[in-house]
């Protein structure tokens, strides 16, 4: 397969990046969307360029480092893949594919396609934990009983990567998905009701702080998230910030 | 209670701030058709006399504050929300594929409501500020009443095709603010329940229909006849 590639170049965080295009031929339809990169950096070392910058780490859908917009979407036209698990049979011989890297002003680039999304980690730290003892003198796991379904919800929303895709794909390039999931997985679980009031209130402050953008509610964000998130995550962290803001003292 | 952060300023109060004033702008949307309705049987006593309760009654008066209150919050709220959501993306995308993943009313809330906005005030200036402060001529009714003559004023603005057709695109913009904002407003609020969310979805849905064709029907119905 041979493709015409548009890819946003930008050499560091305060340049001015635009698009150049190259060609690639000889694109297996197995490969997956990655390693046509790696073919494209490859042919650009022999010429002399330097290679398309890009994350990347288990190339097998669970890093969530990836963070590539293809053709307008979130990690190209597939549902539930992350960009490596994206493979080069989705797109049409001779076609024009535009690369950009996930675009927010919480997610500055860092180059080229790689961005920097040290604002998540920052959520995370706000509230994104349990202070109760998880390792070591614990008792038994089933002696605290947890309803099958509070086990599922919880379970689906730690299935969040954190990779960005919501971010990136969301119109107002709002982290509510990503902050609700990981709010979500917490306080479902009788661990994680502690501090529930508290983790959501400084969540959602420190996605505020990093300049996210606010949620519509175009449900643009599950439609793209390669997990599978679902934006219950979102109408449950509205319910907590509401009822939590109301009773803090 | 957390005042300054958590119910004001924050990002989810912004939200719920708009949630709430735009579900109490739908129940006032119910109210207002149907003491239109009268346009289109052609009762002018029973319109002119809504008209008049609606602007003397003293309980109408307080919920009409309520109402304006609601409409401007909505909106310097919706701006404000709108601004920040344009700041959140200083390089904006050069491909970005917005119909593949959301409804169309869905990504233009903020256009779809600016043209509400524009439309309610031209509305009011033609009819809320002519019942209040203009000189809309008299009539004695047979019980007595002196009532002001609305229902004529209406009749005449709307028989002006180019008014009639400003109203009916305006209702279709209307209908599509609705089409994504009722049931939005519910997920914002925190309302997601695998039983009741279809529910509300298709009572939303049906609602921008009937309300966006129910509006537009005015204009069309008096233009023609």
């Amino acid at each position: 397969m041979n493709f015409t590639i548009n890819v946003w170049r930008q050499n560091g965080p305060k340049e001015k990046g635009g698009i150049a295009t190259y060609k690639v031929s000889n694109i297996s339809d197995d490969m997956s969307f990655l390693e046509m990169i790696d073919v494209l950096n490859e042919q650009l070392i022999i010429q002399d360029i330097d290679p398309v910058v890009f994350d990347h780490d288990c190339r097998e859908g669970i890093c969530g480092m990836c963070s590539m917009f293809i053709n307008g979407e979130a990690h190209g036209p597939g549902r539930g893949v992350t960009t490596c698990q994206l493979h080069m049979r989705e797109f049409k011989d001779g076609d024009t594919i535009t690369i950009e890297p996930f675009r927010a002003k919480a997610f500055p680039v860092i180059k080229d396609l790689m961005v920097d999304r040290g604002s998540f980690d920052r959520i995370i730290q706000a509230g994104g934990y349990v202070s109760v003892n998880t390792s070591g003198n614990l008792p038994d796991a089933n002696a605290t009983p947890i309803e099958k379904q509070d086990a599922d919800a919880a379970f689906d929303s730690a299935t969040c990567i954190g990779c960005g895709a919501c971010v990136a794909t969301c119109k107002n390039a709002s982290a509510m998905l990503f902050t609700s999931a990981k709010v979500s997985q917490l306080s479902l679980l009788p661990q994680g009701k502690i501090e529930a009031s508290e983790r959501v209130m400084n969540m959602v402050k420190q996605m505020d702080l990093e300049g996210f953008g606010n949620c519509t509610n175009t449900g643009a964000c599950e439609v793209e998230c390669p997990k599978g998130i679902s934006i219950e995550n979102i109408a449950r962290m509205n319910r907590e910030y509401l009822s939590a803001s109301i009773t803090s003292k | 209670m957390d005042l300054s952060g958590g119910l004001i300023r924050s990002s989810l109060a912004r939200k719920y701030w708009m949630a709430l004033t735009g579900l109490f702008l739908c129940s006032f949307l119910v109210v207002h058709l149907l003491g239109n309705l009268p346009l289109l049987t052609g009762s002018k006593e029973m319109f002119n006399s809504y008209a008049h309760f609606m602007t003397t009654f003293p309980l109408i008066k307080i919920v009409s504050y309520l109402l304006y209150i609601s409409i401007l919050l909505h909106s310097v709220d919706g701006l404000l929300l709108a601004r920040s959501n344009k700041a959140a993306r200083e390089t904006r995308y050069v491909k970005y594929n917005g119909k593949a993943n959301a409804s169309w009313s869905s990504r233009n809330m903020a256009v779809l409501g600016t043209l509400t906005l524009v439309f309610l005030i031209i509305h009011m200036k033609s009819f809320w500020y002519e019942m209040h402060f203009g000189n809309i001529p008299t009539y004695i009714t047979s019980d007595g009443d002196e009532l002001k003559d609305l229902y004529s004023i209406t009749v005449a603005a709307f028989q002006q095709p180019w008014y009639a057709v400003f109203y009916v695109i305006s209702m279709m913009g209307l209908g599509f603010h609705l089409w994504h904002g009722f049931s939005s407003s519910f997920q914002t609020l925190g309302i997601n329940h695998a039983k009741y969310t279809p529910i509300i979805e298709i009572v939303g849905k049906a609602f921008s229909v009937i309300i966006s064709l129910a509006f537009a029907s005015i204009p069309i119905y008096l233009l023609l006849s």
